[in-house]
């Protein structure tokens, strides 16, 4: 066993926390920037969950907001049941982080099922595939009208704020990297650089295979709960294939198989969305001309081409910033 | 109510899949020549219709309608899917072809976004549906029980004419068979001295054409286009050429007729099912016979 203690990750994490709560107290930041790094905690999920499956075990998926829809609407139907029964939003805190931790085992499961066929399929087919799988659960979430059907899901508590959102937050990251630096992650890792050489050095593939879509699902589910949480809607568009495709921009710019690239990534590319919006209604109001909302996209198609295109590896490459190793044990 | 698998029903679906077909051919073109999927395909086809919408207002107001212009359309669509997609091979595949090969697949999505957005943010095009004119004045034929437009021909005959073409340029030219060379043996190609990038282009160039022509027989077809109109219809495409055996020219074309029928019947029937029936069959091949009807099985390199 390795030495599993982190004190510097932790400290740097507690003091991130008590830095952004103080600003937050005081008022510095306001409620709109505090969403902005909700949705960025958020994506450090997705993110850190997605590289999981795609850069570390080396498998592919392109329905990884599937596994989210899942977490979303499963915690999100219990948690508004339970407030049907007992309006009282503090008392049912404990009801919620059961709720999110329900939706997250229920995408597990759901990894296991587009897991297997990862025993069968590589590369291109493995992606097709998966995302066939997370257009059949929009679809089906698209249809169950107990769920609100194409309204989507309306009126979930607003349970999440930055504190849980943190907390679930720090634990991902904690655990998958543990994960990954673990015996457990260097056999993904072998995994991913050669099957057949995995195989023959007596790494079970069929094993962390699945458990690499079971472990990254879980998470992604715990994500879509506090995403559905966050923003008090669950809609199947939010979970579409576009949604799965970004994510994956993510992950590339990055860098696959690096999580410190992966937390980078998601919250310059949360604050960049936002900032673009803003650029482009001050443009509005300057020059009179109406700037939609679809120019935010067209920077960012073009930004992906132009890190695929100049920075293929991504930003971090497969390299993870030193505080986020595991200190090697003095002999 | 007779039964959902009427004549009425089997001409839908062959309509729908002759546009099914001709995009189904350029995405595996491409995979069968540069091992792409290539997402952005579905957005050549949306570019194809919209080429078609302002090149046909153009001409409406200057020549006036009728055949020749429908012709002409039909060209100019052509045209712009194949320069769209030749010029997205150039700016943003050309430079990562020997890079690791998802970073091509995430480019394409990177492409793929922005058609749809830069289409849909463009002041001149807009988000908005727009409704298609009518190209030629629709007549209807009421053969038996099933009526048959005169768009039913024109779609059928323009995706059989292209598609015999292009067998007969894979078959019995040399770039055709400087294709067939390329999708099996890069290296091998280029030491007989093949200019592998000229064939890829040329790949490309021609499914951008298809896509093109299939945009615009979709808009006239089903008449209202938006920028987003590719993503559906490219998912379905290609799972229709990975159902037929990607890299296989005649398998996109089977794939694509048995598409096209399998969600006019499930759409008859039930419409969830007609939405998810693309992708029930994507996996239902995938689990038994990932290489496709008509694919061949390729062996592990170690």
């Amino acid at each position: 066993m390795g030495n599993l203690k982190l004190p510097r990750f932790t400290i740097a994490a507690v003091l991130f926390y008590v830095v952004i709560q103080a600003l937050s107290l005081t008022g510095a930041l306001n409620g709109y920037f505090m969403i902005i790094i909700n949705m960025s905690l958020i994506y450090v999920i997705l993110t850190v969950s997605l590289n999981l499956i795609n850069g570390i075990t080396g498998q592919f998926s392109l329905g990884h907001m599937g596994f989210a829809a899942v977490g979303a609407y499963v915690s999100g139907t219990i948690t508004t049941l339970i407030l049907k029964l007992s309006p009282d939003i503090a008392a049912n805190y404990p009801i919620f982080i059961l709720a999110i931790i329900a939706g997250g085992l229920c995408a597990a499961v759901v990894g296991l099922v587009i897991g297997f066929p990862s025993l069968r399929l590589k590369g291109d087919y493995l992606a097709i595939m998966t995302l066939g799988f997370g257009e059949i659960i929009r679809i089906i979430l698209n249809n169950i009208d107990y769920v609100g059907g194409p309204r989507g899901l309306l009126g979930i508590p607003k349970f999440s704020n930055f504190t849980i959102i943190y907390v679930f937050t720090f634990l991902t990251v904690v655990l998958l990297r543990n994960l990954i630096q673990s015996s457990h992650g260097r056999a993904m890792l072998a995994l991913r650089e050669n099957e057949v050489a995995a195989e023959l050095v007596g790494v079970d593939t069929t094993r962390y295979k699945v458990l690499g879509f079971i472990i990254g699902a879980f998470f992604s589910g715990i994500a879509g709960g506090l995403l559905a949480h966050l923003l008090q809607i669950a809609h199947p568009t939010q979970y579409g294939f576009y949604a799965s495709a970004l994510l994956l921009v993510y992950v590339y710019a990055g860098g696959m198989g690096s999580i410190t690239g992966s937390i980078i990534a998601a919250f310059i590319l949360t604050f960049l969305t936002q900032f673009l919006q803003l650029g482009l209604d001050s443009l509005t109001n300057l020059t009179g001309v109406t700037f939609g909302s679809e120019w935010k996209m067209v920077i960012y198609a073009v930004l992906i081409i132009l890190i695929m295109l100049y920075r293929t590896e991504g930003l971090m490459g497969m390299k993870e910033a030193k505080i986020l190793k595991i200190e090697e044990e003095k002999k | 109510m007779g039964s959902i698998f009427n004549l009425q029903q089997i001409v839908n679906g062959l309509q729908l899949g002759s546009i099914y077909a001709l995009i189904a051919l350029g995405y595996t073109m491409v995979y069968g020549i540069v091992r792409l999927i290539n997402f952005a395909h579905g957005d050549f086809y949306m570019v194809g219709a919209y080429a078609a919408y302002g090149v046909f207002y153009l001409f409406n107001a200057f020549i006036g309608g009728g055949a020749p212009t429908a012709f002409i359309v039909l060209i100019l669509a052509m045209a712009a899917g194949g320069a769209i997609a030749t010029l997205a091979n150039q700016i943003a595949y050309k430079p990562l072809r020997y890079k690791p090969k998802m970073s091509s697949l995430v480019t394409a999505l990177g492409v793929s976004m922005f058609l749809e957005y830069f289409f849909s943010a463009f002041p001149l095009i807009g988000a908005n549906p727009r409704g298609f004119p009518d190209l030629l004045p629709k007549v209807i034929y009421q053969v038996g029980p099933a009526a048959i437009s005169n768009y039913f021909i024109i779609d059928v005959v323009v995706a059989a004419v292209l598609m015999a073409g292009l067998t007969l340029l894979i078959q019995r030219t040399r770039l055709g068979r400087a294709m067939r060379a390329v999708s099996q043996d890069k290296d091998a190609s280029k030491l007989m001295g093949i200019n592998v990038e000229n064939i890829i282009t040329w790949t490309f160039l021609i499914g951008g054409i298809f896509a093109g022509a299939a945009g615009l027989l979709a808009g006239m077809t089903y008449p209202r286009i938006d920028p987003y109109m590719g993503i559906l219809p490219g998912l379905k495409a290609f799972i229709a050429a990975v159902l037929g055996g990607i890299g296989n020219v005649p398998g996109a074309m089977l794939g694509a007729y048995i598409m096209g029928l399998a969600e006019t019947f499930a759409n008859a029937w039930n419409s969830l099912l007609g939405a998810g029936i693309a992708f029930i069959i994507l996996i239902i091949v995938l689990l038994v016979r990932p290489t496709g009807i008509l694919g061949e099985k390729l062996a592990d390199k170690i």
